[in-house]
């Protein structure tokens, strides 16, 4: 029998054996893999996000254009669904069954116990016709959230929209914060102040128990945080001028710019066609949206800031102003309206000095301007002089904010063009250019582009004889003014002097005998405007008119720019409605008998145009 | 009572008695978390009526331990010899319950296992466990295992196994499988370690048939054959026919397991076997039990998150939680130390048991005490392996920790039978 009792070690080897396994395990799954605590984390803790109030969007005198309303998503949980009729679901609630049946199709492929939207945005009225009838249907809820809400019908382009959130932005790194089916301001301001706009989000960590019953905070919310509302925008836009602007604009395609030269505000942003901003919100926007995007007008292109044209005779200030300050010309210069140079459109008298040139919008005589400019005679070979000179003409011509961006308070906006020696190397090889291949350049066509708010900018630049602050939409965010970039002075490097010596030509062009943009003259009021007409040869149609100024001249305090597709002659159409929107924004209303301008600016463009 | 109660107090087995009451203690901490609901009133002793405590298993597990001191004094009075005269008695008594209990026994969770005298509930296959013992360590003190009469060995198999294969009968697969720890007290007296090793292999493969494709499993152990042969050419000679016959078995057995799978065994049953292979083949089923009883451990980390303050304890994440998977709350709120503490105080009274049972002078009290080894050793290894996922899912409890009267009970007698025996081997001594 002794032989025997050596088994209870043998016994007690595999009790052992067994214990260290355990206790390997053990160490295992409890100290070294920590993955356990994340699932228990998992499993108990409920992240609720509380998204802020949206920030409220107002004009300049403090009226209300943008706020919330509240609006409610139709949920379904595919899980807790049974049963359903589908058809008599939908003929009791009201809802369209195709829209229904892919709804649903989309809510189980994204998940089974989450609950998805079904039918978003519906309105209050909407939701009481369907709520009581709801309780039928087991698997669907009501989510309540704000959306936006328009108190204009105005501005749309600028304000922008606001959308849930495409699923490719969920994994940038920017939108971490974001969660699928957030909303986010897409276009205009709404996108670019999306981060003041927002606020901050509210998060509360809950714990709930296995049936999802929740149980309290969780470490007495040690880890929430409050949510804190989205800033107001205060915007330099005057909505009442806005509206009277676009209504000018109706039936016709382009754009009204008008700054606050003295700080560069914004003070109205007409892109012709036009729609409602409530058109992209609420119930149906994702309809109405590809309305706007297949209609053949373009509704949706933001053209002050995205259409860029030829600015034509308008730039023949900006080109004085340059040769004036290389030191090529002065206020006295006179040069002969010399036709086989370029064709002088008007019959005028001899242009003698820059201001009869400027009245008279006189083509030979610019030519003339930038030749001086840009042939300097810095080489004995023509070809090379003209790039020398012509590279740096645009240095000059560039500080004006043309040919990039101005950095706009909103994206999108294009940078324009003003051609350098390299893009005509390019397109003629090098050296098979000179200043014959380029000077339309002199007149503001060719291969020049600007924008509407960019030749805005340049009046506003001449109105303040040689600075201009950034344009932007938001006089202040919240209680804490413009952003920074936007108090900044920008100075084009040209002499005061040169200025104060091109704007009596300006002011002639509108009140002179026989200037151009007459039609402009507040002289009425005692107001001097000074502006320059322009009319941009269209390849494509009727050439396009063209008018910018500013006013009062000598202490300026609105700088515009009208742009009216294929309208002809900038002086017939332009120049009135400038004047209109000028006399609106300072005087405050519109005389009565200057009401027949709006009656004779109503309409589409192709009245404007005299056919020869 | 033969001896004077200090005498008889002296004699008891203190060690073993301080390890019970530590377990019990213990699990009772872990039970009253496990049942501790945030929602009840702070002080529910002195606010809460007998009807209103009675709905909290910490409560009934309070009346289950002071029934189980009441118990052990009993059975520390009774006369050990009755423990041995009995035990054939004891035996049909039981065997009688058992075939009786499915035909007069309510459903409870799928089983008819559950006898109701007024407000207790008793299993009886809690209580096969030891009158198996003490029946089987009867007939051992009568027979010589080691010289393999063939007659004896067929009796003592049969009556070990005829309990669990009622217990089978009644749908309690769980309990049956415990009778299986039995052998390893029959290895103690004698038995071939040969069937050990057969058994161990036979799990081995069934395993390895689980986990590996069939055709490699064959192919690997038919090489390892050839192999055998290739370089021990004495064995070829000799042992040809055995070996080819293993080899058959093997095979035989491999290519059997599917059927055993599909066929032998009930769906449920089978699930969590699989769950065990793969845990994410029944998520929501019984896989869901392995997975929040391996977070609740896991999640516990090296000192736990204090005791109540276990989420998945408390949000009532792990099913079956004061019961089967006490484990789990030891783990959630007292960690890698706690887990540790429970595995080393079984082990301690393990080592104890056997230092007891080798002790004693007579077959039946040694064979006895290895009985109560095995049995508690095995259900703290599959207690334990199913929480931690290293064992299939099988409905028996953790011995003094897990909550129920019936298991506390039955581990109670089991155990303090056996210091019974053992206070009384003096006068074993002075008798024979």
């Amino acid at each position: 029998m002794q032989y025997l009792e050596g088994r209870k070690y043998v016994i007690q080897a595999i009790f052992l054996a067994v214990a260290l396994v355990f206790a390997t395990r053990l160490f295992y799954i409890q100290v070294l893999d920590g993955s356990y605590k994340l699932a228990a984390d998992r499993n108990t803790l409920q992240r609720i996000v509380q998204t802020p109030y949206r920030g409220l969007i107002y004009d300049r005198k403090g009226q209300i254009l943008v706020q919330n309303t509240p609006v409610y998503d139709l949920m379904v949980t595919p899980r807790e669904v049974k049963q359903l009729d589908t058809l008599r679901f939908c003929q009791v609630l009201q809802l369209p069954l195709e829209e229904v049946r892919t709804a649903l199709k989309a809510a189980r492929a994204f998940s089974r116990v989450k609950a998805s939207p079904l039918i978003q945005n519906l309105s209050t009225p909407e939701l009481a016709a369907i709520q009581d009838n709801l309780i039928d249907f087991p698997g669907f809820t009501i989510k309540s959230r704000m959306a936006r809400s328009y108190n204009t019908h105005t501005l749309a382009h600028a304000l922008g929209y606001v959308g849930s959130i495409p699923p490719a932005f969920l994994e940038k790194p920017k939108y971490s914060k974001y969660q699928a089916g957030d909303f986010l301001g897409i276009t205009g301001l709404e996108s670019y102040y999306e981060e003041q706009l927002m606020g901050r989000r509210g998060v509360q960590y809950r714990m709930v128990n296995v049936r999802g019953i929740e149980k309290g905070a969780f470490r007495g919310g040690e880890f929430d945080t409050l949510s804190v509302a989205g800033q107001d925008l205060h915007l330099s836009i005057d909505s009442e001028l806005q509206a009277y602007g676009e209504l000018l604009m109706q039936g016709k395609r382009g754009s009204i710019v008008a700054i606050d030269p003295k700080t560069g505000e914004i003070l109205a942003f007409v892109s012709a066609p036009n729609f409602d901003p409530a058109t992209l919100s609420g119930k149906g926007m994702g309809n109405r949206y590809m309305d706007l995007l297949n209609n053949p007008e373009r509704p949706l292109f933001n053209r002050p800031l995205m259409a860029t044209y030829p600015p034509g005779s308008v730039f023949k200030l900006v080109n004085e102003l340059v040769a004036m300050q290389m030191g090529v010309v002065t206020a006295s210069t006179g040069f002969p309206c010399n036709q086989r140079l370029v064709r002088c459109t008007h019959n005028h008298e001899y242009p003698s000095n820059v201001g009869i040139a400027i009245k008279n919008s006189c083509n030979p005589y610019f030519y003339q301007v930038m030749r001086a400019a840009v042939m300097r005679g810095r080489s004995t070979n023509r070809f090379e002089d003209a790039r020398l000179g012509l590279g740096e003409w645009r240095r000059q011509v560039m500080k004006f904010g043309l040919g990039d961006r101005l950095g706009v308070d909103m994206s999108q906006e294009k940078k324009g063009l003003i051609p350098s020696p390299d893009f005509y190397d390019k397109r003629n090889g090098f050296h098979r250019w000179n200043y014959r291949t380029v000077y339309s350049l002199s007149i503001g066509q060719g291969e020049i582009g600007i924008t509407g708010l960019q030749m805005a900018n340049v009046l506003a630049t001449i109105a303040n004889r040689g600075f201009y602050y950034t344009p932007h939409f938001v006089k202040s965010v919240g209680q804490g003014g413009p952003l920074p970039q936007f108090r900044e002075r920008h100075t084009v490097g040209v002499d005061p002097a040169h200025f104060e010596a091109l704007i009596p030509g300006m002011q002639a062009v509108v009140d002179g005998r026989g200037g151009t943009g007459s039609l402009a003259s507040l002289a009425e009021f005692g107001i001097s405007v000074a502006g320059k007409t322009g009319t941009v040869q269209n390849p494509h149609g009727d050439d396009h008119a063209t008018f910018a100024a500013f006013a009062p001249a000598e202490d300026p305090k609105i700088a515009i720019a009208v742009f009216i597709e294929n309208a002809g002659f900038g002086g017939t159409s332009a120049a009135p409605m400038a004047a209109l929107m000028m006399e609106k924004y300072l005087r405050g209303n519109i005389a009565p008998w200057r009401k027949r301008w709006e009656f004779w600016l109503q309409g589409p463009a192709e009245k404007f145009v005299r056919h020869r | 009572m033969p001896t004077s109660p200090a005498r008889y107090s002296r004699s008891i087995d203190w060690p073993t008695v301080l390890l019970f009451l530590l377990m019990v203690g213990l699990g009772w901490l872990n039970v009253y978390a496990a049942s501790y609901s945030p929602d009840a009133p702070a002080n529910p002793l002195s606010t809460l009526s007998f009807q209103e405590l009675m709905g909290f298993n910490w409560f009934k597990q309070i009346l289950w331990i002071g029934t189980s001191i009441v118990l052990i004094v009993i059975l520390l009075v009774i006369d050990y010899k009755a423990y041995d005269t009995f035990a054939f008695v004891l035996y049909g008594v039981m065997i009688a319950l058992l075939i009786i209990t499915p035909f007069i026994a309510r459903p409870i969770a799928g089983s008819r296992s559950w006898l109701e005298l007024g407000p207790v509930r008793l299993q009886p296959a809690e209580f096969a466990k030891f009158i198996t013992a003490l029946a089987a360590s009867r007939y051992m003190a009568g027979i010589n295992l080691r010289q393999q009469n063939f007659r004896d060995q067929l009796v003592l198999a049969g009556l070990t196994l005829l309990p669990p294969l009622l217990i089978v009968a009644a749908n309690e697969t769980g309990q049956a499988l415990v009778f299986g720890a039995f052998l390893l007290a029959y290895f103690r007296e004698g038995m071939s370690p040969l069937i050990l090793l057969i058994l161990a292999a036979a799990g081995l493969i069934l395993i390895l048939a689980l986990l590996v494709p069939k055709l490699w499993l064959v192919g690997a152990f038919t090489v390892l054959l050839g192999l055998v042969f290739a370089f021990n050419s004495r064995v070829m000679r000799h042992h040809l026919p055995l070996s080819l016959s293993v080899w058959a078995v093997v095979i035989g057995m491999v290519f059997g397991v599917d059927f055993f799978f599909n066929n032998v065994l009930q769906p449920h049953q089978r699930k969590r076997i699989e769950v065990l292979i793969n845990p994410s083949a029944d998520p929501l089923g019984v896989g869901w039990n392995v997975t929040q009883s391996k977070i609740a451990i896991g999640s516990g980390g090296l000192a736990g998150k204090g005791f109540l303050q276990g989420t998945q304890t408390k949000f009532d994440f792990v099913p079956e939680q004061s019961t089967d998977f006490i484990f789990c709350t030891v783990g959630e709120e007292w960690g890698w130390v706690g887990t540790m503490t429970t595995i080393i105080l079984f082990m301690a009274l393990l080592a104890r048991i056997v230092y007891v049972a080798e002790r004693q002078k007579s077959v039946f009290g040694r064979t006895y005490g290895y009985c109560v080894a095995s049995i508690i050793f095995f259900h703290f290894c599959v207690n334990i392996g199913m929480t931690i996922g290293l064992a299939p899912v099988v409905g028996i409890p953790l011995p003094f920790f897990s909550y129920g009267g019936s298991s506390l009970w039955s581990f109670t007698t089991l155990l303090f039978i056996l210091l019974a025996i053992d206070a009384y081997r003096k006068q074993d001594l002075e008798r024979y």
